[in-house]
């Protein structure tokens, strides 16, 4: 990997954008085959992978749009890094075509004749039902293709003159992107992951997934960071300050996760209504139970002590670990969200999992590389970008 | 506080950010340890300069956020087991889940109060005046100043000592105050 130091671009992007497509279409052959030999467990693989990934880019939205609006300064120099990665959001819109297939397998709300017999089911009916939901889908990847779009492009276009304008005019598109947004993710979480148990409900759930997603960008930028400047990319311009910075973010956004998934178990566990209470009775029988309580010291107590100190936050090898935990635990947390429905007492990853997550995350990097590489590596034409690279955090 | 150990402070102004910070980096060569710098607007490696450690109000947070944390599970446990033992709602007399947002409050209220009160004993606030502020020069702080001042309860202070040492690092003004 080779940059060049006047204009920021990639003159030789390396082989990572390669290794990552070889593995997604290794990981995609392996889908098929687990569609072959299990269609029940790979549907439910499938939307694991495809809701981390998903997750991933929704994060990185945030982050973009929240950067905007606040006129942050010392993001600016990573802020290539979400852009690429959102913008490999309207693909997932691709990757979103098999679960339409899967339909049957993974939501009990779409069989008529289940419907039929349940009387909640039929309450719910005109929300929950095959064409609303696909309707919602394309909505949401409408939403989700513009706002990309228009953040990236413009971005882009600043690239070529410093012009003041586009700064504020990304602030200006970021504001209703934020309404949208919120939206979008409430009722994308809902739809897909949260109506797989039908019955029952949590309003607060499209905010544990937004939280999960955005902790998993955060870590997704530092690993991104740290393994450029390994390959002698942005070695100067990013310092300890940026990732001090990160690792503020990604620790605040854990325990964010952390205070959203208390306060959904909490009011479940002090209300005690057995309609409530069922959803984690199932994800605490069986193997489920060491899952909930990997999650719980994996996802928050441990990562609280590990990264509180400010000399954690600056070790780049710690703060590397540390990310690729957290990402981790973020699958976990999807796999635990979901699995439980397909499964109900064994808690074992099956090969049809990691195939899954190769395949969708394959692609996936392969595109956010190929977006990545092909602009300058730092908005060149910010005229802050000078303040950004002399950050100063404490 | 009578007049024979009244504190004195010696304030010299200098030209510019980098000179001020090689005065700070001579003065703490030399061994002063009583000494200060005041300039209006944050310059950074100054920490560094006048060898400043980082602070331990950290420590201090941390500590007693664990104080407040440990102090409100005892006190609920207590209350719900020890001395009031009632049955809620069918739920066990020690029901962790229920102690947490107590916990959580208490940890921050005892973290807040260490913070604020922490930072003022480091800085010995409050103290109702320092001989500084009897000075005009001093003023120039918060406009176009950057200052050094040095104290007499500096061990190694001596007035004339002071002031020709101040001169040599290139103080274009020096004051007494106090």
């Amino acid at each position: 990997m080779k940059m060049d130091q006047k204009t920021y671009s990639l003159t030789d992007p390396g082989s990572f954008g390669k290794i990552a497509l070889i593995l997604g279409i290794i990981g995609l052959a392996g889908c098929a085959a687990g569609y072959f030999v299990d269609p029940g467990r790979f549907f439910h693989s499938y939307l694991t992978a495809f809701s981390f990934w998903t997750t991933l880019g929704l994060g990185a939205l945030f982050f973009l749009m929240l950067h905007h609006l606040t006129g942050a300064t010392w993001s600016i120099v990573i802020r290539r890094i979400p852009e690429s990665l959102m913008s490999v959001l309207p693909y997932m819109a691709l990757f979103f075509i098999p679960i339409i297939f899967g339909m049957k397998e993974l939501y009990h709300w779409s069989h008529p004749e289940i419907v039929a017999g349940d009387h909640l089911l039929q309450g719910k009916a005109s929300y929950l039902n095959a064409r609303f939901f696909i309707i919602r889908a394309v909505a949401f990847f409408v939403v989700w293709f513009f706002l990309s779009r228009i953040l990236y492009k413009n971005s882009i276009n600043q690239d070529s003159g410093s012009d003041g304008n586009l700064t504020d005019k990304l602030r200006k598109i970021s504001a209703p992107g934020m309404i949208l947004f919120a939206f979008t993710v409430t009722y994308a979480a809902f739809d897909w992951l949260m109506s797989m148990d039908a019955h029952w409900y949590s309003t607060i759930f499209g905010v544990y997934i937004f939280a999960g997603g955005l902790v998993s960008a955060l870590a997704f930028f530092s690993i991104t960071v740290i393994s450029l400047q390994k390959n002698k990319v942005l070695e100067t311009e990013i310092t300890s300050e940026h990732y001090h910075d990160l690792g503020k973010l990604t620790f605040a956004f854990m325990i964010f996760w952390a205070y959203v998934a208390f306060s959904q178990y909490f009011l479940i566990w002090y209300a005690n209504i057995p309609e409530e209470t069922i959803w984690f009775d199932h994800r605490y029988q069986g193997g489920w139970k060491y899952a909930t309580l990997l999650i719980v010291f994996g996802y928050f107590v441990m990562p609280f002590i590990i990264l509180i100190s400010r000399g954690a936050k600056r070790n780049l090898t710690l703060m590397r670990i540390m990310a690729f935990w957290l990402l981790f635990m973020h699958w976990l947390d999807l796999y635990w969200i979901i699995m439980p429905n397909h499964e109900h007492y064994r808690a074992m990853i099956s090969w049809i999992d990691i195939a899954a997550m190769m395949g969708v995350g394959g692609i996936y990097l392969w595109l956010f590389w190929r977006k990545f590489s092909s602009n300058p590596i730092v908005p060149v034409g910010d005229a802050r970008l000078g303040n950004s690279v002399n950050t100063i955090s404490n | 506080m009578n007049v024979q150990n009244k504190m004195k402070v010696v304030i010299a102004e200098f030209d510019s950010t980098a000179e001020l910070m090689r005065a700070a980096e001579k003065i703490r060569e030399a061994g002063y340890t009583k000494f200060d710098c005041h300039s209006p607007f944050p310059i950074h490696g100054m920490d560094s300069a006048m060898g400043l450690k980082r602070s331990g109000l950290g420590y201090i947070v941390g500590f007693f956020a664990f104080t407040g944390l440990t102090a409100a599970i005892i006190l609920q446990w207590w209350a719900s087991v020890v001395a009031y033992p009632l049955v809620i709602s069918g739920k066990p007399f020690f029901s962790y889940q229920a102690y947490l947002p107590v916990t959580f409050s208490l940890a921050v209220l005892f973290a807040a109060a260490a913070a604020i009160f922490g930072m003022l004993v480091l800085n010995k606030l409050p103290r109702l005046n320092h001989p500084v502020f009897s000075s005009e020069l001093f003023k120039k702080a918060t406009d176009d100043g950057f200052l050094v001042t040095i104290e007499s309860d500096d061990p190694k202070f001596d007035e004339s000592e002071v002031k020709k040492y101040l001169l040599s690092l290139g103080a274009k003004r020096i004051e007494v105050a106090g």
